[in-house]
């Protein structure tokens, strides 16, 4: 059962907006834990959270700090909003520190589209996109790719995506990593979760996922903004959503081996959700490429539901994608474990960087920044909840420093759902919304109440404490003008 | 708790936790699985047209409790089948290895008549516990949604 000491009290304040849990408030903490959050977040933040931040804290090969970004808030195993480093070669690999939805992530589209040329067509847009991606749980893809072209898809991502017709070669070249992660095992993949995967791809999934229509509100920085070729006025797209099934599957089959391993390595595991093995072992290997497998299968399927929205624009507005200007500005991932170089202690090091409902923002420079950006840095898309503004930040130098270039991922719930069922009547909040001009379209209206905007914290609060402390600048703002809803 | 309660829910921000309660081991894996359904449906008029017998092992008790629902969440997305009745035969452990058997039944998704909430991505381990006394068994689980 959940320890019930009060961590909240042990917070000492290091600096504006960061906060150090000390390594003598909890038995076996390696390093101290790190908290991003103004004085305003900090009472939003439950204490079983701050356990997780410690629990993680006692994992072999941590490096630093274990962190915690301003959205945090309670997960399991890792808290949402966590990201640790572990040494490649003394440190472990962790499922929990990656979640069930491997590779959730966020991708944005621009468009040459000014807001009132969408505004008289937004309900017929909303619709058809509503029609061509399946949405919400029990729908099914029009696609049924067979076990071949899985297993290209488990090692290819979005590169399979664009070469089977569903995008352009740029697609490609505007994701993290290229839309792949390498390593990839497909070996690792059960039946089970090739099974899921098969009839899945193409699908939004349910929950907090998302499609959303945007305009660009507010530009922060107008050089950055330029390189992302985002202006104030325009219309933009955002798809929210991760690895569906297969990515459940993985997670769950590659648990039950590490419970063992950690068992079988001597690793204490202070919630059976960490379960780990060392990073070079079988075990960790294995997970690690079923892991890329299922990150490169979430990309496709980003991908993928690109590639339908854009039919319906064409439709929608009779013209072609390119007269449309439906460019991909770029991909993001927000739970995810990755091989990267970090600066530690004056030392190059080779660590597992776990992001945990967190998202990598890398700096100018940076090999690892598309060629596309590389001057200014990669862009960092962090999605507001239903109704309230989403944000693009930019990776900036010191952020590599502070949180191993790792940033916020989303606004951060602050209610359950269960609550949120009882206090909002689904219909009422569409209707709010769209006093507001924001419309929403949803397979069942309990699943706008969860996602209700008073759930989460607020996103702008958010986004504040991560350009104040460093990790990544403030470049738009856009605000929603209609959701369709899993 | 009101006697009788099958299963409650506990607050939880991001994801679904819950409680379930049975006289044995048996009857309180059966009310979890209620209690996971009912997190995506109201199961309470779905007929038992279709039923699945249900096998799993596992090196322990929790772990066990995890793939029994784990294997549900799984039929339910690759049969297409909605669960809303389940039957736990037998719990058993022999030697290192726990065993599980059941029947679980339901109807086929029609998005017509069904009208589904949130999808319960996974089952974590997290918080997870499982408390025997004399005729009372308490289970707690936290569903990834």
């Amino acid at each position: 059962m959940a320890q019930t000491t009060d961590l909240t009290t042990k917070l000492e304040k290091i600096d504006d907006d960061i906060w150090e849990l000390p390594v003598s408030c909890r038995d076996g903490m390696r390093v101290p834990g790190r908290i991003f959050l103004s004085e305003a977040l900090l009472g939003n933040l439950e204490n079983e959270a701050i356990e997780q931040v410690a629990n993680v804290a006692t994992l072999p090969g941590i490096q630093k700090y274990s962190m915690a970004m301003p959205d945090a808030h309670v997960g399991y195993g890792f808290p949402i909003g966590g990201v640790a480093a572990f040494d490649e070669e003394e440190g472990v690999i962790s499922p929990g520190g990656v979640g069930f939805d491997i590779n959730c992530g966020v991708r944005l589209v621009r468009s040459s589209l000014q807001k009132e040329d969408v505004v008289p067509h937004l309900d017929q847009l909303l619709n058809g996109l509503f029609d061509a991606v399946p949405s919400g749980l029990g729908s099914k893809s029009k696609i049924r790719v067979s076990e071949g072209e899985l297993d290209e898809i488990f090692v290819a991502g979005s590169q399979w995506a664009v070469e089977h017709g569903y995008g352009v070669k740029a697609d490609i070249e505007h994701c993290e990593g290229n839309g792949r992660i390498e390593g990839s095992l497909p070996d690792q993949i059960s039946k089970k979760a090739v099974k899921r995967g098969r009839p899945q791809l193409g699908t939004l999934g349910s929950g907090n996922h998302f499609l959303e229509l945007q305009c660009v509100d507010e530009i922060y920085d107008e050089e950055t903004a330029k390189a992302f070729g985002l202006e104030k006025g325009q219309i933009t797209f955002m798809i929210h959503c991760g690895s569906r099934g297969a990515g459940h599957q993985v997670c769950t089959d590659h648990l039950k081996v590490l419970m063992s391993a950690a068992k079988k390595y001597g690793i204490q595991l202070p919630d059976r959700q960490l379960a780990c093995a060392p990073a070079q072992s079988k075990e960790a290997q294995e997970y690690f490429g079923a892991m890329a497998a299922a990150a490169n299968y979430a990309w496709t399927n980003r991908q993928v539901i690109m590639h339908q929205s854009r039919e319906i624009f064409e439709k929608v507005f009779n013209m072609d994608q390119d007269e449309l200007g439906l460019d991909l500005v770029y991909d993001v991932a927000h739970n995810v474990a990755k091989l990267e170089k970090h600066e530690i202690d004056g030392k190059t090091k080779r660590v597992y960087v776990h992001r945990k409902g967190a998202t990598r923002a890398f700096p100018a420079g940076h090999k690892d920044v598309a060629k596309a950006y590389r001057d200014v840095g990669q862009p960092v898309l962090i999605p507001g909840s239903m109704g309230t503004p989403s944000y693009v930040l930019c990776g900036n130098k010191t952020g590599m420093n502070i949180s191993f270039g790792s940033a916020c991922h989303g606004a951060g719930r602050v209610m359950s759902r269960s609550h949120a069922k009882k206090s909002f009547s689904g219909e009422d909040i569409r209707m709010q919304l769209e006093d507001r001009g924001i419309l929403v379209k949803a397979a069942h209206p309990s699943v706008i109440a969860e996602e209700a905007p008073e759930v989460y914290k607020s996103s702008s609060e958010v986004v504040d404490v991560v350009h104040r402390v460093g990790i990544a600048r403030k470049v738009a703002k856009l605000l929603p003008l209609g959701v369709v809803k899993g | 708790m009101a006697v009788g309660t099958k299963y409650e829910y506990m607050e939880h921000t991001a994801d679904a936790r819950f409680r379930a309660y049975g006289e044995n081991l048996e009857e309180a894996f059966e009310h979890a699985a209620e209690a996971m359904f009912n997190v995506m449906i109201d199961t309470s008029d779905i007929p038992c047209k279709f039923c699945l017998p249900i096998e799993v092992e596992a090196h322990d008790l929790e772990m066990l409790l995890v793939e029994w629902l784990s294997e549900l969440l799984y039929v339910f997305e690759v049969d297409c089948i909605v669960l809303s009745s389940f039957s736990v035969s037998s719990i058993k452990q022999k030697d290192e290895i726990y065993s599980l058997k059941a029947t679980a039944c339901g109807d086929k998704i029609d998005l017509n008549k069904h009208e589904f909430e949130t999808e319960v991505k996974a089952v974590t381990y997290n918080n997870l516990c499982i408390e025997e006394s004399e005729g009372n068994v308490m289970v707690q689980v936290t569903l990834d949604i």
